[in-house]
């Protein structure tokens, strides 16, 4: 099966237009010796029955837990049904992107409102059209804000490995230094990030609620920073920003974040989304796609790709990135879950995560043995001791319960809204049978 | 068409989560948000309408004729799009226990294989989310074999002009200067200009083959070989393997990196901009330096992203791959071939191609004798083939032709479109010298007119505001 409508008789037809007898003739300019002569080392094609047939067995190796109690950077939210119906509409699927503003009005309206709702959300003044994920977002925040007189990029220990090892790649690339702020107490180290704050420091990245789920002093951090002179770049969660304060009203100058949680499956990692917004003043700076509004020639409102003088397909060597391709599909799928939630009903999935991750963390530390690592207000996840923490977790899957991540000081743990109040007591009874 | 935001009626909504079945805790009063974000309210109806609405005005290759040069415009099969949303696959947490994920690692190592052998590499990343991205993971892979061998005075990225925009900001990512050299007339390397620019500062070249004109370069084993004697390495952007993929391999060409599109060769959709894909090989010497994920594998690794790339993407190539199979691969590009040499044929004698020869998977149509003429440009023609339900060709691309218009139809459209897209361009080039004026003024019958690019840039309004906030211009 390859897809090509043709039929034998027709290419026939179309070889002796193009004024050769067979395909081998097209490729002349091929130095021969190159062309492959054996068929190619895979298997024959497969009809499509027999192709699903294959990749359902695939599918089902898989273990589908029934509660899933581990996040770090990947979030089991509720996906409405319009969410999943929505975005899967054919003409969204499969468009190229919206170079041609006069046939992509569809396209360029959902980004303009994709960018809004981004703004809304972490009360910044300009959002791009996506980037890759909250780490390419995070380190490409860090580009941002290098110049010549100031380089090093200040990354908090207490953010996601993944980030801050995807931050120290792009700043390998450019050669540029990258320095981890030391965590204190499952914190941003405060008093090591002010001496660290050198005149040579570009901007300090920290994420809210951290890798700990703990929630960090984010203003007091941003005076620091701002005094030294530098940036703040602060890598949100985005459903928290149904109920936290905006990264703006902590002084942020760049919002980026992992967008997977705005209904975008688990999907082993991927696609996702990264978001990014700005203060007016960087707007300019902004890597990637940007939808402004403009008009017509009659006069009436129309969208386009804006600002392309940033980018590389005009500035070649000199962009600002080199991303071209973005996640215009899963921010088109983003912006459909806030308009299905709403302000309330998005504010209701982060008040639900807090009730029930604080109902977890209460169960679990009644245990004898497990106590919270960290002290401090968290958000929907936590760290605890976990005695036994193989044996636990594997009894938690027999049941179909995937239990937190095993970390380094304990088990990171992590509750969204799908978990019921029985599925946790049961959780919570199996832990208990394990450690009795 | 009103925005979502425009729509929205107070106290409206959908109601998604129910009722709460444990106790809400409050959180400090000094970590909450002063306002909540003005999203729409709306009802679930109001909601799906809206995007419906959208939807109709925008064009997917499923939709219609896409000849979108360089961006291989296939056509998206269904079963790509089910086999992706299956749970099995949707719902596994990336950092899920090794034995719980089998499925998925077997989808990775499976296509990992097939592409391999494809590609003429040993081994392969998917993390890269996209080509760009791919681009960048590739020549950091350049640079840390350079590094790792203490040969630091290697500085240059060679580039042809007549590559895409993304090889250039790449190489400049990694940190390297970028030596652009001239093509040859022909569109080819021209090998005076690499052999003058070649030396021991060469990090490597970045080279796209079929080139960006849709010619198959000729002197590429010359080429590689030069790049090699010189201390460099050879980056193959996969951007047009379309044309070559089971017919000729990057590795047999002389390539030790190279990156694959799997949104364009591979048929996952492009959704209006991405989700892409991309996988990056590599041969075996420069297996050591391939990504990893901090928390999935070792740390200390060089990353280009979170976790293990965008996997149900690679799930819908695998399932693209596993139809197709060891005979479906090369008809594709047979076809892709065949197909862009038929229609240019077909053009022929009206719009004229830049390169009057054989042609690879596209080919660039000059139309600067046209424009001299009738004064009809290359955008005019493309802005009035959107009456005609057809996406314009790639325009103004590859900067080497002037007046450029760049056709790849791709092997899966039929030989009925392809003579109905040759008769709508003849009809465009009769009308062009009868009636000039009105392409200048086209489309005609799209949902808006020719917008006011300029003034989008000069005054920005990137985003929507309340009525009463007032002024949204920046």
């Amino acid at each position: 099966m390859s897809y090509v409508p043709s039929t034998e008789a027709q290419r026939k037809e179309m070889l002796a237009a193009v004024g050769v007898s067979d395909y081998r003739e097209l490729y002349a300019d091929v130095p021969q010796q190159m062309l492959l002569t054996e068929p190619l080392d895979i298997p024959p094609g497969m009809g499509e029955l027999e192709v699903s047939r294959a990749m359902n067995a695939l599918a089902n190796k898989n273990v589908q837990y029934t509660t899933i109690l581990r996040g770090a950077g990947a979030y089991d939210h509720y996906i409405p049904a319009a969410v999943r119906s929505i975005p899967a509409k054919e003409e969204f699927l499969t468009a190229y992107t919206p170079y041609q503003a006069e046939m992509s009005q569809g396209v360029l309206q959902s980004i303009f409102e994709y960018q809004t709702m981004i703004c809304e959300l972490t009360g910044m003044d300009v959002s791009n059209a996506s980037v890759y994920d909250g780490a390419t977002a995070a380190a490409e925040a860090a580009a941002m804000c290098r110049d010549r007189k100031r380089s090093v990029t200040l990354v908090s220990a207490a953010a996601h490995p993944d980030v801050i090892n995807t931050i120290r790649t792009y700043c390998y690339g450019t050669g540029d230094e990258m320095r981890v702020i030391p965590a204190k107490d499952g914190h941003t180290d405060l008093d090591a990030l002010r001496e660290m704050l050198g005149s040579d420091v570009s901007c300090v990245y920290i994420q809210q609620p951290n890798f700990y789920g703990l929630l960090e002093d984010a203003t007091a951090i941003g005076e620091a920073v701002h005094e030294a002179g530098a940036l703040y770049v602060i890598g949100a969660n985005p459903i928290s920003l149904g109920i936290l304060k905006t990264p703006r009203e902590c002084g942020a100058d760049i919002a980026v974040g992992e967008g997977q949680p705005l209904g975008l499956p688990l999907g082993f990692g991927g696609p996702y989304l990264g978001f990014m917004a700005a203060t007016t003043k960087l707007m300019r700076k902004l890597p990637g796609r940007i939808v402004g509004e403009t008009v017509d020639t009659a006069g009436n409102r129309a969208y386009v790709l804006s600002l392309q003088a940033r980018e590389q397909h005009i500035r070649r060597e000199k962009a600002s990135s080199n991303i071209c391709s973005n996640e215009a599909l899963c921010a088109l799928t983003a912006s459909v879950y806030m308009a299905v939630m709403g302000p309330q009903g998005l504010a209701e999935v982060a008040r639900q995560c807090t009730a029930k991750a604080h109902y977890l963390a209460e169960k679990l530390t009644a245990i004898d043995g497990i106590d919270l690592v960290y002290p401090g207000a968290f958000f929907h996840e936590f760290v605890t001791t976990l005695p036994r923490q193989n044996e636990v977790l594997s009894a938690l899957e027999t049941a179909g319960i995937l239990g937190g991540l095993p970390l380094d000081e304990g088990v990171l743990w992590c509750v969204t809204e799908k978990a019921s109040r029985d599925d946790l007591d049961r959780a919570v009874s199996i832990v208990k049978e394990v450690l009795a | 068409m009103e925005l979502i935001f425009e729509k929205s009626v107070a106290g409206r909504a959908c109601d998604i989560l129910g009722a709460c079945d444990c106790d809400y805790v409050d959180l400090p009063q000094d970590v909450l948000r002063a306002q909540p974000p003005k999203l729409p309210e709306l009802a679930e109806v109001d909601v799906t309408r809206h995007y419906t609405e959208l939807c109709h005005h925008v064009h997917g290759v499923n939709c219609g004729f896409y000849p979108l040069g360089s961006c291989t415009m296939k056509y998206n099969p269904r079963i790509d799009e089910e086999i992706a949303a299956l749970p099995g696959f949707q719902r596994i947490h990336p950092l899920a226990p090794q034995h719980a994920v089998t499925g998925c690692r077997e989808v990775l190592d499976l296509a990992r294989s097939y592409l391999c052998k494809i590609s003429g590499m040993d081994n392969m990343t998917f993390q890269p989310a996209a080509g760009a991205h791919g681009e960048f993971t590739g020549v950091l892979l350049i640079k840390q074999y350079h590094d790792s061998r203490g040969d630091t005075a290697r500085t240059k990225i060679i580039v042809p002009d007549s590559a895409h925009g993304t090889n250039p900001a790449t190489a400049a990512m990694c940190g390297y200067e970028v030596v652009n050299i001239p093509s040859a007339p022909d569109g080819c390397v021209d090998l005076d200009a690499l052999a003058n620019a070649l030396g021991d500062d060469t990090a490597g070249l970045m080279l796209t083959n079929p080139n960006t004109v849709g010619l198959f370069d000729q002197n590429i084993l010359k080429i590689t070989a030069m790049v090699h004697e010189a201390g460099g390495l050879c980056y193959y952007d996969g951007a047009n393997l379309n044309a070559v993929m089971g017919v000729v391999r990057p590795g047999d060409m002389g390539f030790d990196c190279i990156h694959m599109n799997l949104h364009k060769t591979f048929a996952t959709p492009h959704g209006g901009g991405g989700p892409g894909a991309c996988a990056v090989g590599c041969k075996e010497f420069l297996s050591e330096f391939l990504p990893k994920s901090a928390l999935m594998d070792e740390a200390g690794h060089l990353q280009v992203r979170s976790f293990a790339g965008n996997f149900l993407v690679v799930v819908r190539a695998l399932t693209y791959l596993m139809s197709m199979g060891r005979e479906g691969i090369p008809e594709a590009a047979h076809n892709a071939v065949l197909n862009a040499n038929y229609l240019m044929r077909r053009i022929q004698g009206t719009f004229e191609p830049a390169f009057d020869r054989i042609c690879m998977h596209e080919f660039v149509l000059d139309l600067s004798e046209f424009k001299k003429e009738t004064g009809v440009s290359a955008l005019d023609v493309a802005k009035s083939l959107i009456d005609y339900g057809m996406h314009p060709p790639t325009m103004y691309f590859p900067m080497i032709v002037h007046e450029a218009l760049m056709l790849e139809p791709t092997e899966t459209e039929s030989k009925e479109t392809l003579d109905w897209a040759a008769g709508v361009f003849a009809e465009l080039y009769e009308l062009g010298k009868t009636n000039p004026a009105v392409m200048h003024e086209a489309p005609h019958h799209a949902q808006i007119g020719r917008p006011d690019e300029v003034r989008a840039s000069r005054t920005p309004v990137l985003r929507w505001y309340p009525q009463e906030e007032g002024s949204a211009a920046l």
